[in-house]
Parts: structure tokens; sequence; C-alpha cells
């Protein structure tokens, strides 16, 4: 079966960014439903999905149908930039030892700690209800403007919205059936690769919206991921400082 | 029985609330802690297109546009070790 590049990588970006925010949601999901109740946890979650595909399927088709391909590139390839450069930059950071790693056993026992000293409520607890739906809700809107950005840009919006999907159901199983050892997840080599395809697609989108036909067409997509990953290993090495600067790396992060 | 705080915001404030709420997630998405990236992604783009449309060899402007972006990188991360806003 002949699968096209820029959807191969499409798919697998829109995955490892999916998987890396529902990691982080499933960290809030489990201490809320620890520490006040699953039913609680359960229906706060399905709320915040719901709203979630719902905000997809009607903005992603919207934006389709409304805007000129090439002020969505332009647009979508800026806004792609800007958010894959966040996320690489973060990540070279906690690479080079420079940004403390996320620590999601620290976040579960800081967010259970918390829940467990508050007045319970009775069968449906509303704290438990709206930690979850937040949790969910907040860390997947970024998971919307990838699917969306990505989706409607190369016209793959349901396969981007399938791929998202998987990883909610993928994290989900994995996190049941490892209950709470999510600190073993690679989050910042998942981060890192996801900010290599973003700002790969950015690049991409934003030069075909000015005009440019990449040599190559849809194989300049990993070509650049290729150079940006390259260019990420040398700045990690470069920035990371040497034992005499630095006797002791920066702790764990809760934030 | 009084009234809660949140029972007696008039609807004018709920809604505005939403809005700065609203308006908040697309500064922190957007800009957060590193406006430089923002500010140089649209100028690179901006670079490259009146580069392009002024007449110069493609070749140049698909070499430039990623070698923009790598300095706008390099240039963040250095600007983070320097100040140690990370």
């Amino acid at each position: 079966m002949h699968v096209h590049t820029d959807v191969a990588v499409l798919l697998v970006s829109v995955f490892l960014a999916s998987s890396v925010e529902m990691v982080e949601a499933l960290t809030i999901v489990l201490a809320a439903g620890t520490a006040r109740g699953w039913r609680s946890a359960l229906e706060g979650t399905a709320l915040a999905l719901l709203t979630l595909t719902a905000l997809v399927a009607t903005l992603g088709p919207a934006i389709v149908h409304y805007v000129p391909l090439d002020t969505l590139r332009i647009v979508v390839g800026g806004l792609l930039l800007v958010f894959g450069l966040q996320w690489l930059r973060k990540a070279v950071l906690r690479a080079a030892g420079l940004k403390a790693k996320h620590d999601e056993d620290a976040i579960f026992k800081r967010h259970v700690e918390e829940l467990e000293a508050q007045p319970r409520g009775g069968a449906r607890d509303s704290l438990g209800f709206v930690l979850a739906f937040k949790g969910v809700f907040l860390e997947g809107l970024e998971v919307v403007v990838i699917v969306i950005t990505l989706g409607s840009t190369s016209n793959h919006l349901g396969l981007a919205a399938l791929a998202a999907l998987a990883a909610v159901l993928v994290v989900a199983g994995v996190g049941l059936a490892v209950a709470r050892q999510l600190s073993a997840v690679p989050e910042n080599a998942m981060k890192m690769a996801v900010g290599l395809m973003l700002v790969s697609f950015g690049t991409f989108w934003s030069g075909e919206g000015v005009g440019i036909n990449w040599y190559g067409s849809d194989l300049a997509i990993p070509a650049l991921v290729a150079l940006y990953g390259l260019t990420a290993l040398t700045l990690v090495l470069i920035l990371r400082p040497s034992p005499v600067d630095s006797p002791s790396g920066p702790d764990v992060s809760v934030a | 029985m009084s009234a809660s705080p949140e029972e007696t915001v008039p609807a004018s404030s709920w809604a505005g609330r939403q809005l700065r709420a609203f308006g908040r997630f697309w500064w922190d998405f957007l800009v957060g802690e590193t406006p430089e990236l923002l500010v140089g992604a649209v100028l690179v783009v901006g670079a490259v297109a009146l580069v392009h449309h002024g007449g110069v060899a493609r070749s140049v402007t698909e070499v430039a546009l990623p070698a923009l972006v790598i300095t706008l990188l390099a240039l963040s991360l250095i600007r983070a070790k320097r100040t140690g806003r990370h």
C-alpha cells in the first residue's frame, strides 16, 4: 500500500502530540479518581472529550471550507512554527539539563494530597468532576489546535482526528494498565519529536504559502525533520553545562 | 439565606471573565514566556515572502527559510541560558 510521506509524518505528529498531552491529562484524571471517586472523574473526562470532539467537528470543516488554501498555509504554517519552536526549545533545554523535567509521579502525588484535604461530596463529587474536566479539556485544546491546523492544511482532517483518537485510547489503556507509573513514559523525547515535526510542517507550509515550491515536493518534510533533528542535537550538546559549571542539575518539575 | 459571591456576579462580569480567560489561553499558547519566537516567526515568514516575490532564486529562499528558523531557535535558547528564564 502506498502511503504519502506527508500523510505518514502528519499521522505520527498528531499521534505523538496527542499522546504527550493525554499523559498529562491522565495524571490529573487518575488523581481525581483516586482521591474523589471514579464516577465523577470519568464523567468529567467524558464531557471534556465530547466537547473537544465537537470543536474539531465544527471548526475543522468550517476552516477548510471558508479560508483560501494559500492564506491557510501561511497562517497555519506560522502558527505551527511558533508552537513547534516552543515545544522544541523546552525539549532542548530539558535534554541539555537546563530545565527541570516533568515528573508525572510527583504531579500525581501533589494533586491527590490537595484533593484529599478538601471535604468530600456525595456519590457525585463536583471537585473531582471539575478537575478531571479541566485537566482533559485544557490539555486537549492543544491537541485540537494541532489536529485542526495539520488536518485542514493537508486536507486530511479525518485522518488527523483518528490519529488523535487512537492516541487517547492507547494512553488510556496503557495508563490504566500501569496505574500510576506514568513517569516511565519518555515524555521529553516525545516532546522533542513533536517539536521537530511541527517546526518542519510549519516551515514547509509557510514556505508553500508564500510561493516556494520545495525540491522533492513532500519529501522536503522528512528532510526538514532530519535537518532540525541534527540542529537540536547539536544545540543540546552545545548548551549542556560542563560538570564544573553545574555540580547539581535542575530538580524535577511538577508545574 | 444570603447568596454566594458567584451568584451575585452580574452576567456582564461573567462574560468578561470568560473573554479574559479566552484571551489568556491564546496569549499563553502563542506568546507565553517566549515572545521572541512569535515576533521572530512573523519576521522570518515575512522576510522570506518579500525575498521570494522580489525575484530572488528559488534555491536561495528554500535554504533561507530553514536557516532563519534555526537561527531563531538558537537565539531563543541562548537568551534562555543567559537570562535563566526557561
